[in-house]
């Protein structure tokens, strides 16, 4: 009963609710939308405080606490690629092509989802590793360097993935996530402290407003559901479950705390919609859009954002 | 005023093909271009991510031989599997010798 009032309460968070409108406004063909400089900067923003935020609890967090979670990050972003790969290659025959660029965005991660799984357990008096942002920027890049290897050791490709891999290392994300987290271990607590009530007061507000505009752009890849078929739907919510058990199972073993590894699990059941498809358009042009898009966007963030974080942390309670 | 006709080629295409389109159009001999932010509808629906916003339009001024061998690089390269409208006009320019 105390989960199903723990889901209710996520479903009816303002946050959700947002996201929802958005899905609402944008099906019935209203002109709400967030203007592009505005969605760019609420992404910056959002970034750039969690990576902010993330650098001062490493500044006061000693290593031994903090190598086993990242060593195990670094893990599950070697592993997760190979296993959705492996599920769509053998159970939903996908061919070799399609398959890694799919297993790319499983492997990597939404940035946005980290969020709101941190934001969730806040909500319900559970507070997660102050350095889980850092995992963040652990799980982003070896994902799509393994999917990208498992598509170009085979045969010769007509994208290019060096210039695929300049794309994730130099792109916002990792910029603002990794120059975030070093800003902030450099300036740690005192230094944070003047600049801190610009992005703590109003992060909060950012996420809503931000999952606003979530919520049209994943209500325009729900028109892709029809194409993508009943397996790749499945799999958009299973893979994610079962990537997210492991998570928060290899999690608890490195000292994780409940709210850790369910963060964790959330992080690595997420798939990714920023880093990965633009690295995957560049590496892997053959690979159809409509599919990876679909699956990351339309399927497995609502699903996450939604249902699948209370069950992350129902996994995590449930095993500690 | 004196004018010189060259070709105007025009390339919209997306957001993650600029950087090597415009490196390819200087290493054959493009002077400058301009670029512009696109949106439309085509044959091909789909962006490559939303994060990077709209499509890309490419202009250039370029003597008839450069203006070949961009339209034979987009053609071999880029055709099969990305969105690339390339399409010439002659343009009469005014200071014709800037661009050649």
């Amino acid at each position: 009963m105390e989960q199903i009032g723990v889901l209710a309460s996520n479903l009816l968070s303002p946050i959700i609710l947002l996201f929802v409108l958005g899905i609402f406004a944008s099906l019935i063909r209203s002109d709400l939308k967030l203007p592009a400089p505005l969605y760019n900067g609420l992404t910056i923003y959002l970034l750039l405080a969690i990576g902010l935020k993330g650098g001062v609890e490493l500044h006061k967090t000693p290593v031994s606490e903090f190598i086993w979670p990242a060593l195990v990050t670094l893990l599950l972003g070697i592993i997760t690629p190979i296993t959705a790969y492996n599920v769509l290659r053998r159970l939903g025959k996908f061919d070799r092509i399609n398959a890694s660029a799919i297993a790319a965005h499983y492997g990597s991660v939404s940035a946005v989802t980290f969020i709101v799984a941190v934001s969730f357990g806040t909500m319900n008096g559970l507070t997660s590793e102050g350095f889980m942002p850092a995992m963040v920027a652990i799980l982003e890049v070896p994902a799509i360097v393994v999917a990208l290897m498992i598509a170009f050791t085979r045969d010769k490709r007509a994208g290019s993935w060096q210039e695929a891999l300049h794309e994730v290392l130099s792109g916002r994300s990792i910029m603002l996530l990794l120059g975030g987290l070093i800003i902030g271990w450099i300036s740690g607590p005192e230094g944070f402290e003047p600049i801190s009530p610009f992005f703590e007061t109003g992060f909060k507000g950012a996420l809503a407003l931000f999952l606003l505009e979530m919520g049209v752009i994943t209500a325009k890849r729900l028109e892709g559901l029809k194409e993508v078929g009943a397996f790749l739907i499945a799999f958009g919510i299973f893979v994610p479950i079962l990537h997210g058990a492991l998570a928060i199972w290899m999690g608890s073993l490195a000292g994780l705390s409940v709210a850790g590894a369910a963060v964790l699990g959330a992080m690595v059941s997420s798939a990714s919609y920023i880093a990965a498809p633009a690295a995957v358009r560049i590496a892997l042009p053959e690979a159809n859009p409509t599919l990876y898009l679909t699956a990351s966007l339309g399927i497995t963030f609502p699903f996450n954002i939604t249902i699948g974080i209370p069950i992350y942390y129902a996994i995590a309670e449930w095993l500690m | 005023m004196k004018t010189t006709t060259l070709k105007l080629v025009t390339i919209v295409t997306e957001r993650i093909l600029e950087d090597r389109i415009l490196r390819k159009m200087i290493d054959l001999g493009a002077k400058g271009y301009t670029l512009t932010q696109a949106t439309g509808k085509g044959s091909r629906g789909v962006r490559a991510s939303e994060w990077e916003g709209p499509d890309t339009r490419i202009e250039a001024l370029v003597s008839d031989e450069v203006a070949d061998g961009i339209i034979g690089y987009i053609a071999d390269n880029l055709f099969e599997h990305y969105a690339v409208i390339v399409y010439v006009q002659d343009a009469e320019v005014v200071r014709g010798d800037k661009y050649v």
